[in-house]
């Protein structure tokens, strides 16, 4: 494997990006699971 | 400025992985994710009766989840030959911007998480097919037949052809025949496209040691057997309209198109340059793409195209 090396500032810009996704696909499931049970309900 | 370099990760010293979000996106392998969704959705959308549009939409995504899931765990178990060949160097792995483990991790809870919700949202049928499409790929192809043997793509590619199934379970709770037509035609269809592309890359197949046919058998072979291929899919290719899941614009269409394609076939053959194995290549997504788009066009409500 290639050796890599990140600054800090990368390493810190990075998981904040990855912190945003993480935070998008929780309020997407919340979403998704609401919509779910919703229709579940309705039929 | 602190470094976090690879070192510490391996030692656990570092805090957290310095992978991007682009990196988690680029394990999903989205372009073959993106001809999976596709066919699935045919396959729900040519499926008779009815699927609440929400389930509908959980079905797809679940879809696109468990294929983006098979390619994570697929480069995290390939990351040896993928760091040989020149087309997978850049890979978050080999590359060097992601541990193994979080591509296996990834895969893992992708690939959990999108059967479980298949089969509690959507229908218990379609979470098994799903389970079974994920497991077929990771398990049969990836870990057993790749490296074994110069047939790996001819039965692996019953993993990129279970997506209909998928998609058609969702909406039935069951396995029809249609549905096993269009398994089918994705099924014959993968060995001719794959060995296109394996006759201009077979230097990068020879160098990882993965036993594909031209690296094996020859080109010779090879294309022999990818026209025998193409011949194969005429009956498959029409059979959706005798099977009354396509009109006869779909079945003129496909004759054409088979047609066409066993012509390029026949130019691969005759061909001692990459020239026509790429053209082939690309003909091969662009038949594949147009013959699920024509089954689906056949079943949109006329309303809709006014």
């Amino acid at each position: 494997m290639v050796a890599m090396s990140v600054s800090m500032e990368e390493f810190l810009k990075r998981r904040k990006a990855r912190n945003r996704a993480i935070l998008a696909v929780l309020v997407g499931l919340c979403v998704l699971f609401y919509a779910i049970t919703i229709v579940r309900l309705t039929h | 400025m602190t470094d976090v370099t690879t070192a510490e990760f391996a030692a656990g010293t570092a805090p957290l992985s310095a992978a991007g979000v682009g990196d988690y996106w680029a394990l999903l392998k989205p372009r073959v994710m993106s001809l999976v969704v596709f066919t699935g959705f045919a396959g729900l959308w040519v499926a008779p009766g009815h699927i609440n549009p929400v389930l509908a939409a959980v079905a797809i995504l679940c879809i696109a989840i468990g294929a983006g899931a098979s390619g994570a765990i697929n480069m995290w178990y390939d990351r040896d030959i993928d760091a040989v060949m020149n087309r997978t160097q850049g890979r978050p792995i080999p590359a060097g911007r992601m541990q193994p483990n979080e591509a296996l991790s990834f895969g893992v809870i992708l690939a959990s998480g999108s059967v479980i919700l298949m089969g509690l949202a959507v229908n218990a049928v379609a979470g098994a097919l799903l389970a079974g499409t994920i497991g077929f790929y990771v398990f049969v192809y990836t870990m057993w037949l790749k490296r074994l043997t110069p047939q790996n793509i001819v039965i692996g590619g019953a993993a990129g052809a279970f997506p209909p199934m998928v998609g058609w379970a969702a909406v039935t709770g069951d396995i029809g025949w249609p549905s096993v037509a269009l398994f089918a035609l994705i099924f014959f269809w993968t060995p001719p496209h794959f060995w296109a592309l394996a006759l201009f890359r077979s230097g990068d197949y020879q160098k990882a040691g993965v036993p594909m046919l031209p690296v094996v058998a020859g080109p010779r072979e090879t294309k022999r057997q990818m026209f025998l291929y193409t011949l194969v899919l005429w009956p498959i290719a029409v059979a959706p309209y005798f099977m009354g899941i396509a009109g006869a614009a779909y079945l003129v269409l496909a004759a054409v198109l088979s047609l066409c394609f066993t012509g390029f076939s026949v130019a691969v053959w005759f061909d001692r340059t990459d020239k026509w194995p790429k053209r082939m290549f690309a003909f091969s997504i662009l038949y594949l793409t147009l013959l699920f788009a024509l089954l689906i066009l056949d079943r949109v409500p006329s309303g809709l195209l006014g």
